[in-house]
């Protein structure tokens, strides 16, 4: 009844959707296999994307032809870049979207794709043969034969949903568990744990007295996350902001004897960055007060996401307090904040492919690796996506460096350090943040892309190519063009920086804070030219080259010092054992870890400097 | 060349020369199995780690050498994370040779200084300011490098260090929480707040860099010159403080034609005794050579010990006679000597150069003159008397990384105070982790977010 797929994917969530469309446009068959075609690319906790650093990653997502930026800009109810106030590395797209709007411009992005086929059951076992994943067992006993096959189960592995004292199976609120997946893998030999994350009740928007809030609107005019000009809605709508109180507080503590957080119920690792209700008063007892984002759900529903007020306490503790929020007075809920427990696999096992030591073919991205977000299993799947396709055509591995993206910082961490909570990314993980910013995300990778064979990359180079083009120009310019006092000192005076004594290179006086192409173009008219019928996102990615070049240049050096331990290659057969010098614990570490490079084995934790001196001695560096 | 390898190696661990005991230690992965054989009645190889296990000691043709007890660690909890069998023997010469042989002869080989330590490094049981501690320990020259070494593997520069390292964390968390977590109701660091940070760090580094030179006085030894026309009893001086015969004592001006450098320690310091050629217009070849050696000398040195022969001697050429000593940095101790045999006329004459150095009085023959030279060497090395309460850093590669460590935090502070973006100044906050990591092990973005999640409420 099948065909023998290129690919299988198994999940249709953000990792999923980005692995089947990688795969199949880069020109493999590929078969999304998921337990409810009416749930591709839900938005299972907030109808948001981007953010610090998460809004770089979807930048990137989209530079190597990914779709989770064009199907955000095409469902964004608000659009905010972060962050602005501060330098161009902390600069971050984020969105707020329409949630079902989101999950139906997915599906149909995916059923516009040729390559992709649908069906629809929950994938029980993976087939192996000979150490090699060759298709994928469902529940009735189907055997779909593949290539390669990527795990995205999400949180639906064993998934057990907590609130107060009831606990239950589950994948989501309303769907039910995935089972038999795990049970297989540890019998293959896989090392499995549990993690737990949790979600804010729904509340009818209908019943808020919005008067009392503080309005939270985007920001004006037209951000978006893809270098495409993908079509926007054009309505925006607000969000709003309110606090809960001690009265509030005071009855969610009535509920802790009965919180499956406090009385160890739950077992699984939950993240310290986005902590329950309950938690942010248990361990920050001092404060009285804390800030929830009220979010819509979407433009035609008065469905409204609590951010922030993320709960696993009895329903009717968390109905009774959220009536004590200023605004939710009348408050109806549509559905209680639940906490849910997942099996995750520590990421360690994987290489810098995201395909498994154990099984050949084998793939896992998103939360089966123990991350947490859209953007980061959007990010995995994708990388999963293309490095199945590749293996299978017997390419290169496409692995980015640190260096050149935050993917390639999330996933180094992941296989070489594992996580003991769901990952998110920081800036702060990234050594290279004045590299990995979201004005260059093309620049950085878009390319790459396009020589691994991507579909539909040439308008991107294209617009990649006029962008470098203004970017030299400006470069060149700001070099040769001097600037007399008498044309800048007017501007200069008028932001509060020194007047010139006498004309200068206009690149000096650029590189100067506060001053701007924009506000130079007003005295300048020369520069003006230059800039007319530029777009804003270009001008401000030639500005942030010139301003910050020296910056720039520091971490490109630093970058290219560490290169050549990236250089160095390790076989995955090396005999760590057997090599003396080599502590114990990097001797277990590299032999499960088997990185590709030295670079890796320096960032593995517990394989300390001197251990990377006796590996390069005995490979003769 | 150290070995890096698993191979047993066996070194006498106790000082060599006879104490009631010898320590003998094996270390390696048939450390137990060469203990065994040598001790075949005391079931070694059954016994517990950190056991201690009496035995008749024998030698592989079977005679009996010693009674001994017998130590097991079991690896990885011991000193190297390897297998280590440490066996007390009596301390004769003889027997601790006949041991060391007999564990020779059964597979051992005589460990190179330092490996044991060498080993705990590798196998990641000591960081490597204590490793290189180590290493220092075992050139140790003097009690009071012995206690510098010994202060830094307790952690004496370790926990000072790591000290700094909780402070840097904290400013960069301070930083890094601001701009990963803008959007987060928390109140965040003012710029007041983290230039004081960077200032209490910078002063706190300044500290420990100043300690080095002192630091390395006291490893070094402290070179002190002895220096002074010819035949003004240099020599004589040198002798007493060392109390014997090293230098060439004669009547005869000139003698000391070469340097002489002895060691000299007074409560726990060295000081580098540096006999030098007496300083004339030198009438051959070879003395004018000496001359120019003294000169050179008296250049590098610490200290400078002037002799004057007071007897002999016109002060206005004395105080010449320093003046063209052109000292820059040194500290001059100006020494009256023969006051023994000087009368009182001659005695007063110096009066005038006692107002612009500081002079002493003695007869280099006097033992007590001499102990009283001593306090005077002491009082001249600023903060020598607090050594046991300081820390101070003494490894060159730890100053190397602390300026670098110092530099980037200025840059910071400077930054700041530019109002530069805070994302740019966190770029020169972690070139200073970076630095400072190269001593304390490095610093992730893992230290910086769990200093954020432990103290700020984040997570909407």
């Amino acid at each position: 009844m099948f065909p023998t797929y290129d690919v299988i994917v198994v999940g249709g969530g953000h990792a999923g959707a980005e692995a089947a469309a990688a795969a199949a446009r880069l020109g493999s068959k590929v078969c999304l296999v998921t337990m409810n075609m009416q749930t591709i690319a839900q938005m299972s906790c907030n109808p948001a994307m981007g953010g610090v650093a998460k809004g770089q990653i979807v930048r990137e997502i989209d530079a190597l032809g990914g779709m989770s930026g064009i199907v955000s800009d095409r469902s964004t109810l608000q659009f905010r870049l972060l962050n602005k106030s501060k330098g161009p590395a902390m600069w971050s797209p984020r969105s707020q979207n329409d949630r079902m709007m989101f999950a139906a411009e997915w599906r149909e992005l995916l059923e516009q794709m040729p390559n992709v086929d649908f069906w629809q059951e929950m994938a029980t076992g993976i087939i192996v043969k000979d150490g090699r994943a060759c298709g994928v067992r469902t529940g009735i006993g189907q055997e779909i034969p593949a290539k390669a096959v990527i795990l995205t189960n999400g949180t639906f592995l064993n998934g057990l949903i907590h609130i107060g004292e009831k606990q239950f199976g589950g994948g989501r609120a309303g769907e039910r568990a995935s089972t038999g997946i795990t049970e297989q893998l540890l019998e293959l030999g896989f090392e499995s744990a549990r993690m737990k994350t949790g979600t804010p009740p729904r509340v009818d928007g209908r019943t808020l007295d919005w008067s009392v809030m503080e309005v939270q609107h985007g920001d004006e005019g037209e951000g978006r996350f893809s270098y495409l000009d993908i079509k926007q809605p054009e309505k925006r709508l607000p969000c709003h902001i309110t606090y809960t109180n001690k009265a509030v507080h005071e009855i969610l503590k009535t509920g802790f004897d009965r919180s499956p957080m406090f009385n160890g119920r739950i077992r699984g690792l939950g993240p310290r960055y986005c902590p329950s209700i309950e938690d942010k008063i248990e361990r920050f007892a001092d404060r009285d007060r804390h800030q929830l984002f009220v979010e819509p759900e979407g433009f035609n529903t008065c469905e409204i996401y609590v951010n922030g007020f993320s709960s696993s306490l009895p329903e009717d503790v968390q109905y009774k307090a959220m009536r004590l929020i200023p605004g939710f007075e009348n408050a109806k809920m549509f559905r209680p904040g639940y906490a849910i427990e997942y099996d995750f696999f520590q990421p360690t096992q994987l290489n810098a492919t995201l395909e498994t030591h154990l099984v050949k073919g084998l793939y896992f991205a998103g939360q089966i690796n123990g991350t947490t977000g859209y953007e980061e299993a959007a990010c995995q799947g994708m990388m999963a996506g293309i490095n199945a396709h590749r293996k299978i055509n017997e390419h290169d591995p496409f692995v980015l460096k640190r260096s050149e993206a935050y993917i390639g910082v999330l996933i180094d961490d992941l296989i070489n350090k594992g996580t003991t909570e769901p990952y998110r990314m920081f800036t702060s993980r990234a050594e290279y943040r004045i590299l990995l910013r979201q004005d260059n995300a093309d620049v950085r990778l878009t390319r790459k892309a396009a020589d691994i064979g991507m579909a539909d990359m040439d308008e991107r180079l294209d617009r990649l190519k006029t962008k470098e083009e203004l970017a030299e120009q400006l470069d060149s310019l700001t070099k040769k063009m001097s600037v007399t006092p008498d044309q800048v000192n007017g501007y200069l005076t008028s932001i509060g920086s020194q007047p010139l004594k006498q004309g200068v290179k206009l690149r000096s006086v650029l590189a100067r804070p506060h001053v701007s192409l924009e506000g130079l173009r007003a005295v300048l008219p020369e520069l003006d030219t230059v800039l007319q019928g530029q777009t804003q996102e270009l001008i401000d990615h030639a500005e942030v080259n010139i301003k910050y070049e020296g910056y720039i240049h520091r971490e490109v050096e630093q970058a290219e010092k560490l290169e050549r331990l990236e250089a160095v290659r390790l076989s995955p057969e090396f005999d760590y054992i057997g090599l003396s010098g080599l502590s114990n614990e990097a001797r277990e570490k590299l032999t499960a870890l088997k990185p590709m490079t030295i670079g890796q084995a320096s960032r593995i934790s517990g394989v300390s400097p001197s251990d990377v001196s006796v590996l390069l001695v005995h490979i003769g560096r | 060349m150290i070995h890096l390898t698993d191979d047993t190696i066996v070194a006498l661990s106790t000082p060599t020369g006879s104490g009631a005991i010898g320590v003998i230690r094996l270390s390696g992965n048939k450390a137990f199995e060469i203990a065994a054989q040598l001790m075949p009645n005391a079931k070694l190889l059954a016994a517990k780690s950190h056991s201690a296990n009496f035995g008749k000691l024998y030698s592989p043709k079977g005679e009996l050498l010693d009674e001994v007890v017998a130590t097991i660690f079991k690896g990885p909890r011991s000193y190297t994370s390897q297998d280590i069998v440490e066996i007390s023997c009596h301390g004769s010469a003889f027997i601790i040779k006949q041991i060391l042989d007999a564990c020779l002869e059964l597979g051992a080989r005589l460990a190179q200084p330092g490996e044991f330590t060498m080993r705990a490094y590798l196998n990641g049981k000591l960081d490597l300011a204590q490793a290189e501690a180590v290493a220092d320990l075992i050139a140790a020259e003097s009690a009071g490098a012995h206690a510098l070494a010994l202060d830094q593997l307790r952690g004496g520069v370790s926990e000072r260090i790591a000290e700094l390292r909780e402070k840097l964390i904290d400013v960069a968390s301070l930083l890094e929480l601001e701009l990963d977590f803008g959007e987060e109701d928390v109140e965040f660091a003012d710029r007041t707040q983290l230039n004081d940070l960077l200032t209490s760090s910078i002063k706190m580094i300044e500290e420990l860099v100043n300690s080095f030179s002192l630091g390395n006085a006291i490893k070094e030894g402290i070179s002190t010159v002895l220096a002074g026309r010819p035949n003004a009893g240099k020599s004589t001086l040198l002798n007493t403080l060392l109390d014997d015969d090293r230098a060439i004592v004669s009547d005869i001006a000139g003698t000391t034609r070469d340097t002489i450098e002895e060691l000299l320690i007074i409560n726990g310091l060295t000081f580098r005794l540096i006999d030098t050629a007496g300083i004339r217009d030198a009438a051959d070849t070879i003395e004018a050579l000496g001359v120019q050696r003294s000169l050179e000398k008296i250049e590098t040195g610490a200290i400078v010990l002037y002799l004057i022969d007071i007897t002999e001697t016109n002060p206005k050429e004395a105080a010449a006679d320093i003046l063209k000593l052109n000292l820059q940095k040194q500290k001059l101790l100006v020494l009256l000597n023969k006051i023994d045999q000087a009368n009182s006329l001659q005695i007063d004459q110096f009066k005038s150069l006692e107002n612009t150095y500081t002079t002493i009085h003695l007869s280099a023959q006097s033992k007590d003159d001499i102990a009283r030279l001593k306090q005077h060497l002491i009082k001249t090395i600023e903060g020598a008397d607090a050594l046991h309460k300081r820390t101070i850093i003494t490894n060159q590669r730890h100053v190397d990384a602390l300026r670098r460590t110092l530099v980037a935090l200025e840059t910071a502070r400077n930054g700041l105070a530019m109002q530069l973006p805070s994302d740019l100044v966190a770029l020169d906050l972690r070139a200073a982790l970076n630095s400072l990591g190269e001593i304390t092990g490095a610093i992730t973005a893992d230290d910086l977010l769990g200093s954020i999640f432990g103290r700020f409420c984040i997570g909407k």
